[in-house]
């Protein structure tokens, strides 16, 4: 995985060094924060053997949330809280259907995501949020000072999981509810609990990525984030987390959006039409889920009785 | 008597990923006998079955069935040779009906055949007649007990007529009298002239049932006698290589203070009644019953798994509300659940972490985990319960199902139990691990802890109990002293007929 990127880097460095200029890292960045963020939450519910293809959805809703909040004059901070709790909220919801009523995390969530899709579509009869005021805009920060505290929210985010998952004893129980519910209940750990916890979690990265996303233009179309959930969840597999739960990392996760982030640019860079992006990201994928099935064959066979 | 042997297999070797499991192993079967295999766990038992049934290729050696090479052993040419294998953990299709899963293996396939339902339910009727069972045809396999879905996987066997029926493991759920029945079927394979792989880590059964006995060792055959020229402290010593004892490592320790004391527990959700019991410090309180006795159920009750309706649980006198597991912990209740891979440990994770995992506040501050304290817990308990392993930080599913066990033992006794329920302690383990964990309980006791002890082997419950609480149908039958406790005063209660309905 590691290898896979660098190897690409390399190349790219070799042939074209544009693609390491500034601008155009800073362009990729921004386009793929949401994905990176997102993605965050969910490693978490993967993790546990879930699924939440709902943050699309969410991620509109969030954005356009907060979009309205901000022009009828809340201050930035609380549009913020806002759009984390409604993410929050609709994590919690997702979470409680899946832990308590014990229905597959796919139809839970494929059930919202239409649901806040057509509920948004609803609100907003389609139309875009405009007039955005400019406290609003670049988080008030100009489009000079923004991509700094971007990218710091982004490597906050990325180390604060990165180190919870390997060193907290939450991180653990993520872990163990994925690896087997059932000695994981046995433990002691409310599995339920966890699983609302991981969504909701979820919920609040889709809050955050939606308004540092919203704020970088001038209207906010209210279909945003159509596909967003397939892209934030091929980057986690990609990453190494077992589709099954119990394994992974955050940062293979980060390595995972930046392969599928970095390979369409650098399709562009090395002259390469642009159409075959989403089939090498096809094909990215199946070597992942490959080399995933195929390594508890030889790692973690058991001696033989 | 001249006679053709049904299989004969030279000099197999197999090496999986650097590991020679097998390093030339011989073994034959004669028509109507039952050949035993036997031997610690990683001795090679499994891989060869895996050779004999084709699931495996092997790297070097001839494999002969009924007197005919067969070069290339695939699942389907030893389907067709009429080799048939009955597993642990029965292979059948849960949502099929008995009828359906017997006519999987009898009905030529065919995907566009019609079937007669009526012909296909009497087949599947009269098969399970012959091995003197009455399950219906026509339920579904997930509503048999695991007993019953052995026997349809026998019924099976027998269906294919069978030439050689390889079983592995066949009594690991079944009780006493489930293994009597099972024994009456062998008994009339072999009449049959139907030859009987037989692979158990019960010797009492081995000496019960087999003709001749094969004992592996470190992928080789160690050697192959007539089960009536070989006597149990031997075998093991041939299984293991090491005198060890054969017997039960139990001394008298002083009974203390009763330490969990249950009155009147129901539970409709588990299926238990009414079930009162004590355990005392220093003692191990053996639970017997058939299967579906409701043993693992009041375990899991007691646990706070399956909520009670009825009853009082007290600990050291102070009574207790166990709501959950983690209820169940912080009072000093550990739970060692039967089924470790599912349920008693996680695989995929280090020795360190599965140790850790039902008390991690003991290894972290405020939710932080020390590595360095959780890695030292962790080796304490490696060291202490001889754990065989590189390493902590190795993955649990590396280890063999002995050292899965112990890992199992660690986790709980990290809590700092005041009792302990083991639930089938020494299930799937070999001889070697198990007289540890045998000895492992005595040592726990003459500390203080107060252990209960469920186990469907008898030698076992009669080897290590203090006192045996008998159950049947979900309430407590009889408690026996380990002074008057018999193999058949325990049958007498676990068989009971029920006094009133």
């Amino acid at each position: 995985m590691a290898g896979a990127v660098i190897a690409l880097a390399l190349v790219l460095a070799a042939v074209t060094p544009g693609f390491f200029a500034r601008d155009n890292l800073s362009d990729l960045f921004l386009a793929n924060m949401p994905v990176l963020i997102i993605a965050l939450g969910m490693t978490l519910v993967i993790l546990t053997g879930h699924i939440d293809i709902s943050v699309g959805s969410l991620f509109a809703v969030c954005a356009v949330i907060s979009g309205v909040l901000a022009k009828t004059g809340w201050p930035m901070p609380l549009v913020v809280v806002a759009a984390c709790a409604v993410g929050v909220l609709i994590g919690i919801v997702n979470g409680s259907l899946v832990a308590f009523l014990r229905i597959p995390a796919i139809v839970v969530t494929l059930a919202v995501m239409i649901g806040l899709r057509e509920g948004l579509r609803w609100a907003t009869e389609g139309a875009w949020i405009q007039d955005l005021p400019a406290s609003y805009q670049w988080l008030g920060l100009g489009p000079r000072g923004y991509p700094f505290v971007v990218l710091a929210v982004v490597t906050g985010l990325q180390i604060a999981f990165g180190w919870a998952l390997a060193n907290l004893a939450a991180g653990r129980a993520v872990y163990a509810v994925g690896s087997s519910p059932g000695a994981a209940r046995l433990a002691g750990l409310h599995v339920e609990r966890v699983t609302v916890a991981v969504f909701a979690v979820a919920g609040a990265l889709v809050g955050i990525a939606a308004v540092l996303n919203s704020v970088r233009f001038n209207q906010i179309p209210s279909n945003t984030g159509l596909g967003l959930e397939l892209k934030v969840i091929a980057a986690v597999v990609v990453g190494g987390t077992a589709i099954s739960g119990g394994r992974g990392t955050a940062v293979g996760t980060l390595l995972g959006v930046i392969l599928l982030s970095a390979i369409g640019p650098a399709l562009t860079f090395l002259g390469v039409s642009a159409y075959w992006e989403r089939a090498i990201h096809g094909v990215i994928i199946l070597a992942a889920v490959a080399i995933d099935a195929i390594r508890p064959v030889t790692v973690t066979r058991p001696a033989a009785a | 008597m001249t006679q053709t042997l049904l299989l004969d297999a030279a000099g197999i070797a197999k090496t999986y990923a650097g590991v020679r499991a097998l390093k030339g192993v011989s073994f034959d079967l004669r028509p109507g006998e039952v050949h035993a295999l036997v031997g610690e766990n990683g001795a090679g038992k499994s891989t060869l079955i895996k050779i004999i049934t084709g699931a495996e290729k092997p790297d070097a050696g001839t494999l002969r069935v009924a007197g005919r090479d067969v070069p290339h052993m695939d699942p389907a040419t030893s389907h067709a040779l009429g080799i048939a294998a009955i597993y642990q953990q029965p292979a059948l299709f849960p949502h099929l009906t008995v009828a359906e899963n017997v006519a999987l293996a009898l009905e030529s396939a065919g995907l566009w055949r019609t079937v007669d339902w009526r012909r296909r339910r009497e087949a599947a009727a009269s098969l399970l007649a012959r091995i003197g069972s009455a399950i219906d045809p026509a339920r579904t396999v997930d509503t048999l007990s695991m007993p019953e879905q052995q026997i349809v996987e026998i019924a099976k066997a027998i269906g294919v007529n069978a030439r050689i029926v390889v079983m592995d493991e066949p009594t690991a759920s079944l009780t006493s009298r489930e293994v009597e029945r099972l024994f009456q079927v062998i008994g009339r394979l072999r009449e049959a002239q139907v030859g009987v792989i037989y692979i158990s880590h019960r010797l009492e059964e081995i000496f019960a049932v087999a003709d001749r006995i094969t004992v592996l060792r470190d992928g080789l055959t160690v050697e192959t006698r007539a089960a009536s020229e070989v006597e149990r402290g031997e075998l093991i010593r041939l299984m293991v290589g090491r005198e060890i004892s054969a017997v039960f490592p139990k001394e008298p320790i002083e009974i203390g203070e009763p330490v969990l004391e249950v009155e009147g527990l129901t539970s409709a959700a588990a299926g238990i009644r009414d079930v009162s019991l004590t355990v005392h410090r220093g003692e191990i309180l053996g639970i017997a019953g058939l299967v579906g006795s409701g043993r693992t159920e009041l375990a899991r009750t007691m646990f706070g798994l399956t909520p009670a309706e009825a009853g009082t649980i007290r600990l050291n006198g102070i009574p207790l509300r166990v709501a959950s597991p983690a209820d169940a912990i912080r009072a000093g209740i550990a739970y060692v659940p039967e089924d470790r891979r599912q349920h008693g440990v996680i695989l995929d994770m280090s020795i360190a972490a599965n140790t850790s995992l039902a008390n991690l506040d003991a290894v972290s501050r405020h939710g932080l985990i020390d590595r360095g304290r959780e890695r030292a817990a962790a080796q304490g308990y490696v060291d202490r319960l001889r754990i065989k392993t590189p390493s902590v930080l190795a993955d649990v599913g590396t280890l063999s199902g002995g050292n899965q066990q112990k890992v199992a033992l660690a986790r709980w006794l990290s809590t700092r139990p005041a009792v302990i329920i083991l639930d089938e302690p020494t299930q799937g383990v070999d001889v070697g691990s198990k007289a540890e964990i045998h000895a492992l309980m005595q040592m726990l006791a003459a500390r203080g802890l107060a252990i209960i002890m469920i186990s469907s082997e008898l030698p076992e419950i009669l080897g290590m109990s203090d006192r045996i609480a008998v159950m049947h149908r979900g309430t407590i039958r009889g408690v026996l002293d380990r002074a008057e406790a018999t193999q058949s005063s325990i049958l007498a209660l676990a068989l009971a007929p029920a006094t009133t309905h």
